[in-house]
């Protein structure tokens, strides 16, 4: 019979590259960013990392948020890199209870893309922006190399007046809270995913890139008492859920069976070997409230088509901090942990 | 979605696990070999509602785990070539060898790209003559005949620039060497069902008579293991050892005819040897002569890596189901799945990584 | 490790070589083409599991009830619930 030659002959990998891995949403990024860029832009210490930052200005409270996008196909079921441009980054305003009112957008071009196709993505930007009702007031524009670039990037940044009467964050997140997902999960990333890997579907299923000031408005207006907004996009619902939980040191629990996922979705992430609470959303959030206004809330939300399939996933709690934990379908339960890196499919 | 939605159905799983809990009147520990059903215990939390009397233990049922270091530092060799195109499944990409992993390759500039199917590494072989397209070859049985399949097709089509590297492992010859090895505490078995969907059962017949072991073929739902489970602590009460199937609905006692006559056309057995575990004879495939120029290792001509030993990492003793994850001293510490110090905390299926994912961690 | 998922046949494609032949696969809406190579007996209409683009087996829909009888049969008959430690 062999001998076992008991020994795993690995060296850990040296990690002085950048990987896709970095750009996934996950636990990588988070350390890139806590150790690459922290290190250097620290100052003044700003609390826990949230969507966007909130500056006090001669008595205004604004909110001030930047994203890229670096998206391909340029063009999916759903949407474009245009809109992807506009609704990202008046999402992550509306995530800070701030109305979204002016936007700037950098441009950097691949030299050889087709000029149609540029005209096809900035004429989808001014309808978002004219959806949502802000106005594109500045720019840039740069051209690279053939092959150094995907097309197109874009940057945009933007600036909001915050309307929620009490600073919105994980800070304000406590015991007890209800957690609520705005929709279903996951058609952004199997859109996206569907065009590369050549899927077809029998009816397709279309990214849920949205805006989402509406429904946090009606929050508002309501007189809701919200304690904490996310919009959910790379990671998933799993990684915003984790990045809350260690930014206010408490708990999470969700139950599987409460999370909205229509079956398309659900399909998809069966044969690619994906799980949709790790898939990445360009119209949803998540919102904490104390558990006395959860029914309100969801009854509002729901009043908004956006956020017509709103559902109460979940609970804050005091024990357990920074771990998210779910209950799955058959009742048992496990920790629904931060992503590494970027989720590969699972084949075998 | 139908044939799925039903196996996951909390009223069944709760009936079952009330007369699995009537059942058991001793402790029994009972090994699954196959990541793909680690990954769906452990993501259920299925553990959980079983009676603590039955312990659950994870086996080397994860390809990418127990694929050797030298071969992945032959894949990275291969792909760093800038006529190559590298393709592989996802999970393989992240798995470190002696001194890179596929993804770090890619990041210094090969051409490494993610495929879900040996067909798709065909057609770019046939859109990039100009190329050498290179097929990542990992798999149990339930993979090869896709892989003889692939190869095939590229004899027939007479594709001169197509070849695979070949890394498949053979279960019924790991669980041999488990079963055989002094430290053994294993009562029982959950055969991998989809290998069986191939292979059929009929091989695992003399090894639960020659070791008095239960070995039921199972299928990858909550249901599927927990039926399984059952089956097999019913032949342990019952002082019985045989093969059942529990995954009727998929596996047939002579397997699947057509799928393993194109695997033994294009290959043939062959020694490998297992990552932490050492060579076990006559438990891996390769090309057969005919087929010999489809093997990228002679078409590349790849020499050995050398490799180098790093202790702390227990994976053999994972691998075995003698220690668990969360007995190695690196684990979650120095080994995590952002900084692996070995495969099973690689793969999205190995036991390490599957028991950091999901929680089970003592100081968590 | 074998990922293999059950979809429906809703089209087959023939060709002259049998191991070549094709079908359209549908799983909870979502079609991809998959090889029949090693499921000559596959007929629309039938499930099968898919593992890499291939599928390995027709599902038998028979075998797959059996469990949901058993367990029904369970309920009806074990109406105490005995735990003897």
């Amino acid at each position: 019979m062999p001998e076992f030659n008991l020994t795993c002959p690995v060296i850990a990998p040296a990690g002085d590259r950048v990987l896709m891995a970095h750009g996934g949403g996950g636990r990588l990024m988070h350390q890139l960013i806590e150790r690459v860029f922290l290190l250097e832009f620290s100052s003044p210490p700003r609390g826990p990392l949230h969507d966007g930052a909130v500056l006090r200005l001669d008595g205004l409270r604004l909110a001030f948020t930047t994203d890229s996008y670096v998206v391909r196909p340029l063009e999916f079921p759903g949407g474009d890199i245009g809109n992807l441009a506009v609704y990202g980054t008046v999402n992550d305003l509306a995530m800070c209870g701030a109305r979204p009112l002016y936007l700037s957008a950098g441009f950097i071009l691949e030299e050889g893309l087709e000029m149609e196709t540029l005209r096809r993505v900035v004429r989808s930007m001014r309808e978002a922006a004219a959806r949502v009702g802000v106005a594109l007031v500045t720019g840039d524009t740069k051209v690279v190399d053939r092959g150094k670039g995907d097309g197109i990037f874009i940057n945009t940044a933007g600036v909001g007046l915050v309307e929620a009467p009490v600073e919105i964050g994980p800070a304000a997140v406590r015991a007890g809270d209800a957690v609520i997902v705005s929709g279903d999960l996951g058609a952004h990333g199997v859109a996206v995913l569907s065009v590369r890997e050549g899927l077809e579907f029998a009816s397709p299923v279309v990214s849920d890139a949205a805006p989402l000031w509406e429904p946090v408005a009606a929050l508002l207006k309501a007189g809701l008492e919200v304690h904490c907004l996310r919009d959910l996009t790379r990671g998933g619902l799993a990684s915003a859920l984790n990045e809350i939980a260690a930014g206010a040191g408490a708990g999470i629990e969700i139950r599987e069976a409460a999370v909205p996922v229509t079956e398309a979705v659900q399909g998809a992430c069966e044969i690619l070997g994906l799980d949709p609470l790790y898939v990445a959303n360009e119209g949803r959030f998540v919102a904490f409230l104390p558990e006395r206004e959860a029914e309100r809330a969801l009854v509002v939300l729901r009043t908004q088509a956006v956020s017509a399939a709103a559902a109460r996933i979940g609970t804050v709690t005091a024990a357990g901090r920074g771990v998210v934990t779910l209950t799955s379908r058959i009742g048992g339960r496990r920790v629904l942990d931060m992503l590494s890196g970027e989720q590969l499919p699972r084949i075998c | 979605m139908k044939f799925v939605d039903e196996y996951r159905d909390a009223g069944a799983v709760g009936r079952l696990t009330q007369e699995l809990a009537r059942r058991v009147t001793r402790p029994w520990t009972i090994m699954e070999v196959c990541g793909g059903q680690t990954h769906t215990i452990v993501k259920s939390g299925l553990e959980g509602l079983l009676p603590p009397a039955i312990t659950l233990v994870h086996g080397p049922g994860c390809p990418v785990c127990v694929t050797p270091v030298e071969l992945i530092d032959k894949a990275v060799a291969i792909a760093s070539r800038p006529e190559v195109i590298f393709c592989s499944f996802g999970d393989m990409l992240r798995v470190p060898g002696s001194r890179s992993s596929l993804l770090e390759a890619k990041a210094a500039g090969a051409d490494v790209r993610m495929v879900y199917s040996p067909l798709d590494a065909l057609k770019l072989a046939r859109a990039n003559p100009g190329r050498e397209v290179v097929f990542f070859a990992v798999g149990f049985e339930t993979t090869a005949p896709a892989n003889a399949m692939g190869v095939w097709q590229a004899e027939r089509e007479g594709l001169a620039n197509f070849s695979i590297l070949v890394a498949h492992v053979l279960v019924p010859p790991a669980i041999e060497a488990i079963l055989s090895s002094p430290n053994r505490r294993i009562d029982a078995f959950l055969a991998a069902g989809h290998v069986c969907t191939v292979m059929g059962y009929e091989e695992y017949e003399p090894i639960a008579q020659r070791y008095r072991v239960p070995i039921v073929v199972t299928g990858f739902e909550p249901l599927d293991l927990l039926e399984g489970i059952f089956m097999a602590v019913a032949q342990l009460e019952d002082g019985r050892a045989e093969v059942e199937n529990q995954y009727r609905r998929a596996v047939r006692r002579e397997g699947n005819r057509p799928a393993q006559q194109r695997v033994a056309e294009v290959f043939e057995v062959s020694a490998r040897k297992w990552r932490g575990i050492g060579e076990i004879p006559s438990s891996g495939l390769r090309l057969r002569e005919r087929y010999r120029r489809f093997d990228a290792e002679t078409r590349f001509g790849v020499a050995e890596a050398g490799i180098e030993e790093a202790g702390e990492c227990i994976a053999g003793l994972v691998l075995q189901g003698i220690k668990k994850p969360f007995e190695c001293p690196a684990f979650g510490a120095r080994c995590t799945p952002e900084t692996p110090l070995g495969a099973p905390m690689v793969s999205s299926e190995g036991a390490c990584a599957a028991y950091y994912h999901y929680g089970k961690r003592p100081h968590a | 490790m074998c990922l293999a998922v059950p979809g429906k046949i809703v089209g087959i494609e023939e060709q002259e070589e049998a191991s070549l032949r094709r079908a359209t696969v549908d799983f909870g809406g979502i079609r991809k083409e998959v090889s029949l190579a090693f499921t000559p007996e596959a007929a629309p209409g039938d499930y099968v599991l898919v593992h890499v683009g291939f599928a390995l087996n027709v599902v038998d829909e028979g075998e797959a009830q059996k469990i949901f009888e058993m367990l029904r049969e369970m309920e009806e008959l074990g109406g105490q619930e005995e735990s003897s430690p």
